[in-house]
């Protein structure tokens, strides 16, 4: 009895499972030679340069890094209040925001047009700005009852700015759903508030998770921004060291510290994509 | 895609050797005048350093860097090519010591971090308030101090502070100052009860003060007085104190590290310092320092 006879897979399956097999061999090894080459390239290009002990010294240097690391772990927990408490606020407004511009109820006109002139005013002013503006414009005004703190006035400017951003991708998420949607709620007797609270918006924010993530990463990152109105956040921080010793390592220590708080969600958003794809491919 | 293995792999390699070719190490821009930049390099009158021989980032021109915008009294009117302003007529007179006549001066913008980046300049010399510091030193070379400054700390007129006649008194005020001074180093003087906020610029710091969201504002005593004559309503000088966390408060100009011309612009600024040219200059642009009053 051959062996294709015994496990009950013919002789030209087997044959083909070898070959398989034995592509698969190959195109590893050349995959690990070919980033053996390049990487190997690229790393001999950097580490050969005239100037690479020196940029070793500036921007790589352990004892360096070592010594403003406290600060800039202590200064980084400044950020992550920042972008958490920011990202609520973000998600009341943008919500918000979407849904009045979706709503067709004539009535709405003058909010709907506020709305328009929201995004659009605050989508095309550069971050930057916006927190420039609110935090030493806001102040300026001497207004009982506004806020001073800078942390409030940091989340205020960082609200304003990517409400805009976010109330965007979820009027898209809102809209790309299909109008059988709609029609089948209502047909059901549903209002047309509640087709949207049970149908329409769990569908779309479902939808748009991966791009709504994308924004909060970009979120996490633009905290550092407030280090113009004087919040003494973990760039600051490098920069007050950089400042001292002329040495760049406290940057690349700031770097790391967004870099790693950024890779958990940036994996999650990876899964969200590929199990709506998934589900929408129905594999 | 859809290569087959050799091919990708002849690919690769050629990929490989353009890579190493794109970035093969180019050697600094000194090379060429290397026996005269020699004798420059150990120069030890300014009779070695004549123009011809220095190694310039453009031959026959002295590129000075500085900020954007440069602040009085330090320049005025944001132009350095004036020759007015304390920094503006030192780095001209440098030029003319080292044998630059005005016109053979080019200005290039400077920001922060880019004149103390690690790599090649775009300039000759930088001068922009720079304090000479032994960490600093490290990342790139200084030339002779052409000013010791004091710091001032300034405050609204209608503030608690306002009075103050001793550091202690300031404790409990919540401070400002640039990032990247040794003002932002002194207030650890005053050993505040909060921390300093930190801001880009002076102006910045002013505004901050102008709001309220600051009680005070440290910065050398030449922005200081900028600050209060020019850019704040209603603010006063509550004093001037004399840093000692550093190990000095005096201003170099900038070089690249290992930097060729080091030796002759040292020479050419201590060459300043004895023929009083540099004091002359102080007085035309920073006199108005004796009547602010001194804070222990």
């Amino acid at each position: 009895m051959t062996e294709a006879a015994a496990s009950g897979v013919s002789q030209r399956q087997l044959e083909r499972a070898s070959y398989r097999r034995r592509r698969a061999r190959t195109r590893a090894a050349v995959a690990v030679l070919s980033t053996v080459v390049v990487l190997g390239a690229l790393a001999l290009a950097v580490t050969q340069s005239p100037g690479w002990p020196r940029v070793r010294a500036t921007y790589f240097d352990l004892g360096d890094a070592k010594a403003v690391l406290p600060d800039v772990a202590r200064a980084f927990w400044l950020n992550i209040r920042l972008f958490l408490v920011a990202e609520v606020f973000i998600l009341v407004v943008a919500i918000t925001v979407a849904i009045i511009r979706v709503v067709p109820s004539p009535a709405l006109a003058p909010i709907k047009l506020l709305a328009v002139v929201y995004t659009d005013v605050f989508r095309g002013t550069p971050t930057i700005l916006v927190v420039f503006l609110v935090g030493f414009g806001v102040p300026a005004l001497a207004l009982a009852g506004l806020p001073t703190s800078l942390f409030w006035l940091g989340v205020i400017a960082l609200t304003l700015s990517y409400g805009a951003y976010v109330a965007e991708v979820l009027r898209a998420g809102i809209l790309s759903i299909h109008p059988t949607q709609w029609a089948s709620g209502r047909a059901l007797g549903l209002s047309y508030g509640q087709t949207m609270r049970h149908i329409v918006l769990p569908q779309a924010i479902r939808r748009v998770a991966p791009p709504l993530l994308n924004d909060f990463v970009s979120l996490q990152k633009d905290t550092a921004l407030l280090s113009i109105i004087g919040l003494v956040e973990a760039l600051r921080v490098a920069q007050v060291d950089s400042g001292r010793t002329f040495a760049f390592t406290g940057y690349v220590v700031a770097a790391c510290f967004f870099i790693v708080a950024t890779i958990p969600l940036a994996r999650f958003t990876d899964y969200l994509t590929v199990r709506s794809l998934r589900r929408e491919n129905g594999i | 895609m859809n290569i087959s293995p050799s091919t990708g792999l002849t690919g690769l390699a050629a990929l490989a050797l353009a890579l190493t070719a794109a970035c093969a190490p180019t050697d600094s821009a000194g090379s060429d005048g290397a026996s005269s930049s020699s004798a420059v390099a150990t120069a030890t009158s300014l009779a070695d350093c004549k123009p011809a021989d220095l190694p310039l980032l453009k031959s026959g021109t002295f590129t000075i860097a500085t900020d954007d915008p440069a602040f009085e009294p330090w320049f005025v009117d944001n132009d350095p090519t004036t020759g007015k302003g304390f920094e503006s007529a030192v780095a001209y007179a440098v030029a003319d010591k080292l044998g630059f006549a005005k016109d053979d001066v080019t200005w290039v913008k400077a920001g922060f971090n880019q004149a103390v980046q690690a790599g090649t300049k775009s300039f000759d010399v930088d001068i922009n308030q720079f304090s000479i510091t032994k960490d600093r030193a490290k990342a790139v070379d200084f030339s002779s101090p052409y000013y010791s400054a004091a710091q001032a700390i300034i405050t609204l007129k209608d503030s608690k502070f306002a009075g103050a006649t001793s550091l202690a008194e300031l404790k409990d005020a919540k401070l400002g100052a640039q990032v990247a001074t040794t003002s932002l180093e002194a207030i650890k003087q005053i050993a505040p009860t909060s921390d300093p906020l930190v801001y880009d610029d002076t102006t910045k710091a002013a505004q901050a003060l102008q709001n309220g969201q600051v009680d005070a504002v440290v910065a050398d005593l030449p922005s200081a007085y900028y600050l209060t004559a020019a850019e704040l309503d209603g603010a006063t000088i509550v004093g001037q104190f004399q840093p000692t966390t550093g190990e000095s408060e005096q201003f170099g100009l900038l070089l690249a590290k290992d930097s060729k011309l080091t030796p002759c612009v040292s020479l050419a600024v201590d060459a300043l310092a004895d023929d009083g040219t540099l004091k002359a200059l102080q007085e035309e642009w920073l006199n108005q320092a004796t009547d602010v009053p001194e804070l222990k």
